[in-house]
C-alpha cells in the first residue's frame, strides 16, 4: 500500500481523536469537576508563587502587585536564620530518612516469619493502632510522659536516682523525641506495604532453598529482601524527596520558645513570618525555595535509581 | 520421598534460635507500643494523686469518672465535637464523590487522554503553590470561616484516586463493562448500577482514610479559621493538651490544687473522648487495611 500524504494521514488521526472524545464525552463530564478542582486548587496557587518575586499589595492583588525580582530570596538568603533553618530542615529529614525508613522494613521481615496466625494478626493490628491517633494527641502524649515533675518517662528516672530531664525544652532533645515518636506512631502502619509485598513472593523459592538447606536468616537474606527490593527502591525516593518537606503539623505543636534553637523548621518559619506576621511576599518566596529544592531532589535521586537500573517512579 | 519431607519440616538449632529472638523482640515492641494506650485508659478512670505521684503504672487505682464529667461540662468541646462530626460527614462526603468521579473514567482503556490528565493530577503530588498562594485564594472565594474552607480545598487526594483507579482496573472484570454496554447502560448507570456495587471494600478504605483525616486535622482550621465557635475538636484538643489552657475547664470553685489535679485527669479523658470514634470504628474496618494499600502499592 502507497503512503498516504502526510496532510491526510493528520487529518485522519485528528478525526479519530475527536471521534474517540465524542463517544465518552460522558466519562469527561464526570471527570470535569475534579479538572476544575485540581485547576483553582492547585494550579492556581502555583501560578500565585509570583507572589516570591512581588511585594504584595493587597489592594493590586497577585497580579497587579510590582515585580522585585530575588529581593525576598536575597533577603533569605542573607539572613542569620537560614543556615539554623536549612540545619534543623535537613537535620530533621535526614534523621527520620536513617531511623524512620528502615525500621518498618525490619519490622516488616519480623511480623512475616511469625507462623502463628492468631499471633501474627495480633501484631499488625496492635502496631497499626497508633497511626489513626491525632498528631494533636500525640504530641499531648508526648508531653504527659516526658512531663519533668508528673511524667512516668521522669519518674522512672528519679525512682533510679537520676536527675529528671526537661525533654520538651532542651534543644538537644529536640529531635531525638520527634523522630521516636514517629517511629512509635507509624512503623506498624508503613510495615503494611512491605508484608503486602512479602506475601507476593513465590513460596517456591522458599521451599527449595529449603531442601538445599538454606537457614532462615539465609532465605530472609537472599529470597525476601531482594523480593521486595523494588518496592524498598519506590518508597525510598519518594521519601528522599520529601527530606526537605518536614510536615508542618508536628514540629509546630513540639515547639516552644526554649526548643526553638533546633526546632526551627522552614514550614514553621514560613508559617510565622506568612499567616502570623503577614508579610506574603517574603513566606511566599522561602516556601517556593523549599518546594523547587525538594522536587530538584525527588528528580535527582530517580534520575541515579534509574541509571542504577533499579525500580524509579518514571 | 517421606525422607526428603522430614528435611524439610525440620528445624535446625540456628532456626530455633531465630524463631525465639524473633518472637523475643515483637513481643517487646509490642509492649512498648501498647504500654502507653494502656496507660491513657487507666490514668483517665485514675485518680489524678495516684496518677502523679507514680503510684498507678498500669491498672488503674482508686476509680474515678472525674475527667470525664469535667468533659462533658464543657461546652467548648462538645461544640467542637459537634463541628468535627460535621467537618468529617461533609468533607468523605465530598471526597468519595470527587474520588469516584475520577477514578472511574480514569481506569477506562478507552478514555483519550487519559495519561494527560493523570499526569496533570500526579505533579501536584510533588509540587505546590504552597501556603500563601493557598491562603490567598481560600481568602478570595470568601471561604474564611466557613465550613467550604475545611472540605473544599482537600477535596480529593491523588493517592486515593490512584488506589480507587487500579482497583477499578485490575478486580473488575472488563466483560462485566462490555456487557454492560451491550445492554445499553450508559457510563453514569454503570458506575452506579455495576461498578459500585462491586466495590464495596475499596469505598470501605477509602471512607476510613478519608474520613480518619478529617477528624485528626487541625491545620486547615488552624489557618482558614478564626471564629472559635467554628473550631473542630482537634483545636480545642491543642489548647488542652498541648498549651495547657485550662482555666475555663476545671471551674472556679475548686481550689488551686484541685485545678492542677483535674488538669491531668482531663488529659487523659479528653484523649479516649477524641479517638473513641476511630477507635470503634477500627476493627470493623482493619481487614481492609492490607486491601486497600496492597492495590495502591501494586501500581506506585
Amino acid at each position: 500500500m502507497k503512503a498516504l500524504p502526510a496532510s491526510v494521514t493528520s487529518n485522519l488521526k485528528r478525526h479519530r481523536v475527536r471521534k474517540a472524545v465524542l463517544k465518552n464525552w460522558r466519562l469527561y463530564v464526570m471527570l470535569a469537576p475534579v479538572i476544575i478542582y485540581f485547576i483553582v486548587f492547585h494550579y492556581l496557587p502555583m501560578y500565585g508563587v509570583q507572589l516570591g518575586f512581588k511585594d504584595f499589595i493587597a489592594t493590586k492583588g497577585i497580579s497587579g502587585s510590582p515585580w522585585v525580582g530575588f529581593k525576598h530570596f536575597e533577603r533569605f538568603f542573607d539572613s542569620y536564620y537560614f543556615w539554623r533553618l536549612l540545619k534543623n530542615t535537613l537535620g530533621i529529614g535526614l534523621y527520620e530518612l536513617a531511623v524512620g525508613f528502615p525500621i518498618p522494613i525490619i519490622l516488616a521481615l519480623m511480623i512475616n516469619e511469625v507462623r502463628h496466625k492468631f499471633y501474627n494478626r495480633f501484631i499488625q493490628t496492635v502496631t497499626y493502632m497508633p497511626h489513626f491517633l491525632s498528631t494533636v494527641v500525640l504530641v499531648g502524649m508526648i508531653s504527659i510522659f516526658l512531663s519533668p515533675e508528673t511524667g512516668i518517662v521522669n519518674l522512672v528516672i528519679k525512682l533510679f536516682g537520676g536527675e529528671p530531664i526537661r525533654f520538651l525544652t532542651e534543644p538537644e532533645w529536640f529531635k531525638t523525641i520527634f523522630v521516636m515518636s514517629g517511629v512509635w506512631q507509624h512503623m506498624g502502619w508503613s510495615s503494611i506495604i512491605y508484608l503486602a509485598a512479602l506475601s507476593g513472593i513465590d513460596p517456591q523459592l522458599h521451599e527449595a532453598a529449603r531442601v538445599d538447606g538454606a537457614s532462615r536468616m539465609q532465605r530472609i537474606w537472599h529470597i525476601n529482601i531482594p523480593g521486595i527490593m523494588p518496592t524498598i527502591m519506590i518508597l525510598l525516593i519518594l521519601k528522599a524527596g520529601s527530606i526537605l518537606g518536614v510536615g508542618f503539623e508536628k514540629v509546630f505543636l513540639m515547639q516552644n520558645s526554649l526548643n526553638m534553637e533546633s526546632s526551627d523548621v522552614i514550614s514553621t518559619f514560613v508559617y510565622r513570618s506568612g499567616m502570623l506576621d503577614a508579610q506574603y511576599s517574603f513566606a511566599t518566596a522561602v516556601d517556593l525555595f523549599n518546594s523547587v529544592i525538594n522536587f530538584i531532589l525527588l528528580i535527582t535521586v530517580n534520575f541515579i535509581a534509574r541509571r542504577a537500573g533499579g525500580n524509579s517512579l518514571w | 520421598m517421606v525422607k526428603r519431607a522430614a528435611a524439610v519440616t525440620r528445624q535446625t538449632r540456628g532456626d530455633r534460635v531465630f524463631e525465639w529472638v524473633n518472637y523475643t523482640l515483637l513481643t517487646i515492641i509490642l509492649l512498648m507500643i501498647i504500654y502507653p494506650l494502656l496507660f491513657v485508659i487507666s490514668a483517665s478512670i485514675s485518680n489524678p494523686q495516684e496518677v502523679n505521684s507514680g503510684n498507678m503504672w498500669l491498672l488503674p487505682k482508686d476509680i474515678t469518672f472525674i475527667g470525664y464529667q469535667k468533659i462533658f461540662q464543657n461546652k467548648e468541646i462538645l461544640n467542637g465535637y459537634l463541628n468535627t462530626i460535621l467537618y468529617t460527614t461533609l468533607g468523605t462526603s465530598i471526597n468519595l464523590v470527587m474520588t469516584i468521579l475520577a477514578a472511574f473514567p480514569l481506569s477506562r482503556r478507552d478514555l483519550a487522554g487519559k495519561n494527560v490528565i493523570m499526569a496533570l493530577f500526579v505533579f501536584t503530588m510533588f509540587f505546590s503553590g504552597g501556603l500563601i498562594p493557598s491562603y490567598l485564594l481560600v481568602k478570595n472565594l470568601g471561604m474564611l470561616n466557613t465550613v467550604w474552607a475545611l472540605v473544599i480545598p482537600t477535596a480529593v487526594s491523588v493517592w486515593n484516586i490512584i488506589i480507587m483507579r487500579t482497583f477499578f482496573q485490575q478486580s473488575i472484570p472488563v466483560e462485566i463493562q462490555e456487557a454492560a454496554a451491550i445492554d445499553g447502560s450508559s457510563d453514569f448507570h454503570m458506575l452506579l448500577k455495576v461498578i459500585l456495587p462491586l466495590s464495596m471494600p475499596i469505598l470501605a478504605v477509602m471512607t476510613l482514610f478519608y474520613s480518619v483525616a478529617h477528624w485528626n486535622s487541625y491545620f486547615n482550621a488552624l489557618i482558614y479559621l478564626t471564629d472559635r465557635d467554628r473550631f473542630p475538636l482537634q483545636l480545642i484538643l491543642r489548647e488542652i493538651l498541648v498549651q495547657n489552657q485550662m482555666d475555663q475547664m476545671s471551674g472556679s470553685a475548686d481550689a488551686m490544687t484541685d485545678q492542677i489535679l483535674y488538669a491531668q485527669t482531663i488529659k487523659y479523658a479528653v484523649i479516649i473522648v477524641a479517638n473513641l470514634p476511630v477507635l470503634m470504628l477500627y476493627p470493623f474496618l482493619q481487614k481492609y487495611f492490607t486491601k486497600g494499600i496492597m492495590i495502591g502499592a501494586v501500581k506506585g
